[in-house]
């Protein structure tokens, strides 16, 4: 590590640029200006309060996603831990100081703008783990000493997480986590091994959940347990849908959304919304387009020559994927309400700035599909 | 390189195994979405609508009750109310304490409703309307509107409340509405509709179920905390029945003047067709403040007067008949022949009976009388013997066939059956053998003997008409459900011999008209109208030998409730009989000074009202209009011709 070389940029910005997926950055727009819709449509026909913001959000997004994407890669390989370490020390920023809202301390406040750390966390493991990985060779894989310091980087980031409590968001960063060590190469037994341990210490776990959290579980074991009570949200959300039916109510028609029937339904719910208001048809479409989106990180992961770019590329079209399968999943009663948005379309700063950056070194990965960089960090050591 | 080509072939082998999984998971939200969106549709659909819809109940309008010529006794007036929205007053910035400040500079607000208004407020959501004041009058009503802009929050809403015009004239035949108890709750929907109304009394509770319709629908679209976003249906219900009572409102008006002040009952009734026109007890009340609600002090006044202002005396008030009992005991023997017309009796004023002794209440005695006479003058003595000779038995079986002894199955609730006492009676209540000196007791309307003011009219009308006259309230009740009744009474004759009954009712007629009778005073003198009739005076404390021997004290010397009860029955004119009237005045005196003259205006008027111009109504109901009963025009040519 005593030598950090890098390459001098072999592409100007404008090649950048040009480099861009373009047509990918029209599927995030198509699908952003779906969730502005929709958002406009829970405020009854208004941009405000919702949809002007998000629509903002979404072009800050943007800008950012570009910027990160034209940034040499390498120097994101370089500050990857100095990132992770950053944002871990704002999650225990947030244990010691953050604020309180909706029975959990997520939020902290950095001068004018309120950030939550936790939602960072996400892109920022993903890049300190490439990182690791891509340092190691297929042996040093192999072996479990080796594996120690990416495993603690999973633990401190998600037990902060849950600490604060929010488990859908450290389950997440686990699951996420897993599939990285899974692309890094990691033996299949090992992830048995720790599967069953997990499944074994699952009785020790459930005692340090919070007792909202176990509601939560129960709940979703048994949605009609407490049909106004927790159960409540589950069994509208499942009215809305299914009274949906193939092509929906029509839009701003939806009377389990209008006439709030529907819980929260500009943020965890706006699925639900959705495909009340457009059907199944509807959700068909946003779902395809998601499948774009997931093509392009897997076609981008996969072509690209170096292993940081790899895993990067697929670890964020992972976490991308788990919003939305634990958000659709959630909504329709499939697994247990976590609060975990609908990416691109619930509203909400943080989840777009930090799927758009997400988004950004996606791209990133593709215009410097071709860069290789050595274990060290150096494309010099071939 | 060809290390990190190895890690590329495992990665890429990796990630299709990862694209795999992650499209598994994809198609089991399709799945899902398949199976929530187009099998369980339908099931869905409804649920959801089942959330949005909410079904109200629209109450119909209570139907409205006109006496027979179509004035109207209870209708249904606006209501005005004040209601507080506290949602409205907090969107103006502006706490419901200032508002309510504000508002008590306007109209009263005791501290004890404004304890109410702020815990019902405290209770419900802030779009739901608290009522703050019902039955404002239109000074208040203009007063808020008025200060309106200062009174955010604060609304004038309108319902519609029973209204009685003839409030304590109709009082006890009316009854009146109350909110609905917990008790009564019977399934009906409507009844657990806030401040729906229910008929407690008197005709409104007899015919509630005809007066109060059947309830609307609404349909509305709420939103999840239950706020109407939209209409979706309206279905209006049926209104309530509207009905025709038998009462003349003008007579009525008249009993009430004449029994003010005093505590009592008058019954008049048509006897060809037993139509009470005129059914008045006092004292009486003000139905209007049972809707209102009564406070406890009002209802408590209400319940411990001693002058039970809220018993129907007219049903329910049971008396010892006194004398005017004498025309039972008069028929009863005549018909099974133990006396004939022309049997005398001589009264020196009292009658021996073992070491009992019973008087007559002419202190001398009468002298000789026959049946005529001794019914003219009230003969005490006369009955003593004729009861004496006729039994118990046989007095109590007449007694049955005029209208004594048990309810009569009147319209209204709380009839009184009254009491005839007989052999069997005794033995199973009291345990006790009868006594011969209860029969003669009974010989002159006393002892165990009770009757009700309605029973004493209707024994009039029996005796007179010789049918089984049977007295009814209503006339005709009218709605789309029920359809339209009305029947004119045909009665069964009750067998009695013809001259027997016309011996008793010239008899009646020497009562007031004779040089001797007993209601000299009280006579009709218009010809043409005259009536007959029978005093009755019952005693209702033991007058000791004592207290006898020292002369009676007269009723002016005793205190109130200790003084006889007046009583007369009688019917008029004399030619051709048409009303029969009961009059008792609880603790009045004697009957031909108390109740005598009551009983003569009453007929009077009767008389006066159908053989003058038909009256005029001023306030008729439109749907009560339609032109008098055929019955009563035939009868008006006849009279004419």
């Amino acid at each position: 590590m005593s030598i950090e070389s890098f390459s001098r940029p072999q592409l100007t910005l404008g090649q950048k640029l040009w480099s861009i997926q373009w047509f990918f950055v029209l599927l995030l727009c198509v699908t952003a200006g779906i969730g502005v819709a929709m958002l406009y449509s829970a405020a009854n026909g208004s941009f405000d309060p919702w949809a002007g913001r998000q629509l903002v959000r979404f072009g800050v997004g943007l800008g950012a996603m570009i910027v990160i994407a034209v940034i040499d890669i390498r120097l994101w390989l370089r500050y990857a831990y100095v990132l992770y370490a950053l944002v871990l020390v704002l999650l225990i920023g947030v244990d010691v100081m953050g604020t309180i809202g909706m029975g959990a301390q997520r939020w902290i406040r950095l001068g004018m703008v309120t950030i939550q750390p936790s939602e960072l966390m996400k892109i920022a493991l993903v890049l300190a783990l490439a990182r690791y990985f891509h340092s190691g060779s297929i042996e040093d894989i192999g072996r479990i000493r080796f594996l120690m310091p990416p495993l603690l980087m999973v633990l401190a980031s998600s037990a902060l997480v849950l600490r604060q409590p929010d488990l859908g968001t450290a389950l997440m960063l686990i699951v996420a986590a897993g599939v990285m060590f899974f692309l890094a190469g990691v033996r299949l037994w090992k992830f048995w091994t720790l599967g069953i341990a997990a499944l074994g210490a699952l009785p020790i776990a459930w005692q340090f959940l919070h007792n909202y959290q176990k509601q939560r579980v129960l709940t979703f074991l048994d949605p009609e347990r407490d049909p106004l009570g927790a159960g409540y949200h589950i069994i509208q959300s499942k009215i809305a849908l299914g009274s949906g039916g193939l092509f929906g109510k029509g839009f701003m028609a939806g009377t389990q959304a209008h006439l709030n029937f529907l819980p929260e339904k500009q943020t965890d719910f706006v699925f639900t919304m959705m495909a009340e208001e457009f059907g199944l048809v509807g959700g068909l479409v946003l779902l395809g387009l998601y499948v774009l989106i997931l093509a392009y990180g897997f076609a981008i992961g996969l072509r690209c020559l170096n292993q940081f770019g790899r895993l990067v590329a697929l670890g964020v079209t992972t976490t991308f994927f788990l919003y939305i399968f634990i958000n659709i999943a959630m909504v329709m009663g499939l697994i247990p309400v976590v609060g975990v948005p609908l990416p691109l379309i619930s509203y909400g700063g943080t989840a777009m700035l930090t799927l758009m950056a997400g988004f950004g070194f996606l791209m990133g990965c593709w215009v410097h599909r071709d860069v290789l960089i050595g274990r060290r960090g150096a494309n010099d050591d071939l | 390189m060809h290390r990190d080509s190895d890690r590329h072939k495992l990665f890429s082998r990796r990630a299709a195994i990862l694209a795999g999984g992650k499209a598994l998971l994809l198609s089991t939200l399709i799945g899902r979405m398949y199976y929530l969106q187009v099998l369980e549709a339908r099931r869905y659909k409804t649920l959801a609508d089942e959330n949005r819809i909410s079904l109200r109940l629209l109450p119909p309008p209570r139907g409205r009750i006109a006496d027979r010529f179509g004035q109207l006794l209870a209708v249904n007036q606006q209501n005005y109310q004040v209601v507080l929205i506290s949602e409205d007053v907090q969107e103006k910035r502006r706490s419901l304490e200032e508002t309510l400040d504000l508002l008590k500079n306007i109209i009263h607000i005791s501290p004890k409703e404004r304890q109410r208004i702020l815990r019902e407020v405290r209770r419900r959501r802030g779009f739901v309307p608290v009522t703050v004041r019902e039955n404002l009058n239109w000074e208040e009503v203009a007063r808020i509107e008025v200060n309106a802009p200062d009174l955010p929050g604060i609304n004038i809403d309108v319902g519609q409340s029973r209204f009685y015009p003839h409030a304590e004239v109709m009082a006890h035949v009316l009854g009146y509405v109350a909110a609905v108890s917990e008790g009564e709750q019977s399934g009906d929907p409507l009844l657990e509709l806030p401040g729906f109304r229910i008929g407690k009394a008197g005709v409104e509770k007899v015919y509630d179920l005809a007066l109060r319709g059947k309830g609307g629908s609404l349909q509305v679209e709420v939103n999840a905390i239950g706020r109407v976003i939209q209409e979706i249906m309206r279905q209006e219900g049926l209104p309530g029945a509207e009905i025709r009572l038998t009462v003349d409102l003008e007579l009525q008006k008249l009993a009430t003047r004449r029994l003010d002040g005093e505590s009592g009952a008058v019954v008049v009734l048509d006897i060809s067709n037993g139509d009470i026109l005129a059914m008045t007890s006092s004292p009486s009340f003000d139905p209007n403040a049972f809707n209102k609600g009564l406070s406890t002090a009002e209802w408590k006044a209400l319940v411990s007067d001693n002058r039970a202002p809220l018993i129907n005396k007219a049903i329910a008030g049971q008396y010892a008949p006194g004398s005017t009992f004498k025309m039972v005991v008069a028929l009863a023997a005549l018909e099974k022949g133990i006396i004939t017309p022309s049997t005398k009796v001589f009264c020196n004023g009292s009658v021996k009976l073992g070491n009992a002794e019973f008087h007559c209440w002419k202190k001398g005695g009468h002298g000789a009388m026959d049946l005529k006479d001794a019914i003219t003058q009230s003969c005490d003595v006369y009955f003593y013997e004729t009861s004496r000779r006729t039994g118990i038995d046989r007095i109590v079986a007449m007694a049955l066939r005029l209208g004594f002894g048990m309810p009569l199955g009147f319209e209204l609730p709380g009839e009184g059956g009254g009491l005839m006492p007989t052999r069997d009676w005794k033995q199973a209540t009291l345990g006790q053998p009868w006594q011969q000196g209860e029969t003669l007791l009974a010989g002159i309307g006393q002892g165990y003997l009770l009757a009700t003011p309605l029973q004493l009219a209707v024994m009039a009308a029996r005796l007179i008409k010789g049918d089984n006259v049977v007295p009814r309230l209503t006339r005709r009740i009218e709605s789309e459900e029920w359809g339209m009744e009305e029947e004119d009474s045909e009665f069964a004759s009750l067998g009695l011999n013809p001259q027997h009954l016309e011996l008793v009712r010239n008899s009646m007629a020497a009562v007031v008209n004779d040089p001797f009778g007993t209601a000299r005073k009280a006579r009709i003198k218009q010809p043409g109208f005259e009536m007959g009739g029978k005093t009755g005076t019952s005693q209702v404390r033991r007058i000791s030998k004592a207290e006898r021997e020292q002369g009676v004290r007269k009723n002016e010397e005793l205190e109130w409730r200790l003084r006889d009860h007046a009583l007369f029955v009688g019917f008029a004119p004399l030619d051709e009989p048409r009303y029969a009237v009961a009059v008792v005045v609880e603790h009045g005196g004697s009957g031909s000074k108390a109740a005598a003259p009551i009983a003569r205006d009453m007929l009077l008027e009767a008389q006066r009202r159908r053989s003058g111009a038909p009256p005029a109504p001023k306030q008729v109901a439109d749907r009560l209009s339609a032109p008098e009963s055929a019955v009563d025009g035939r009868d008006l040519r006849r009279e004419n011709g």
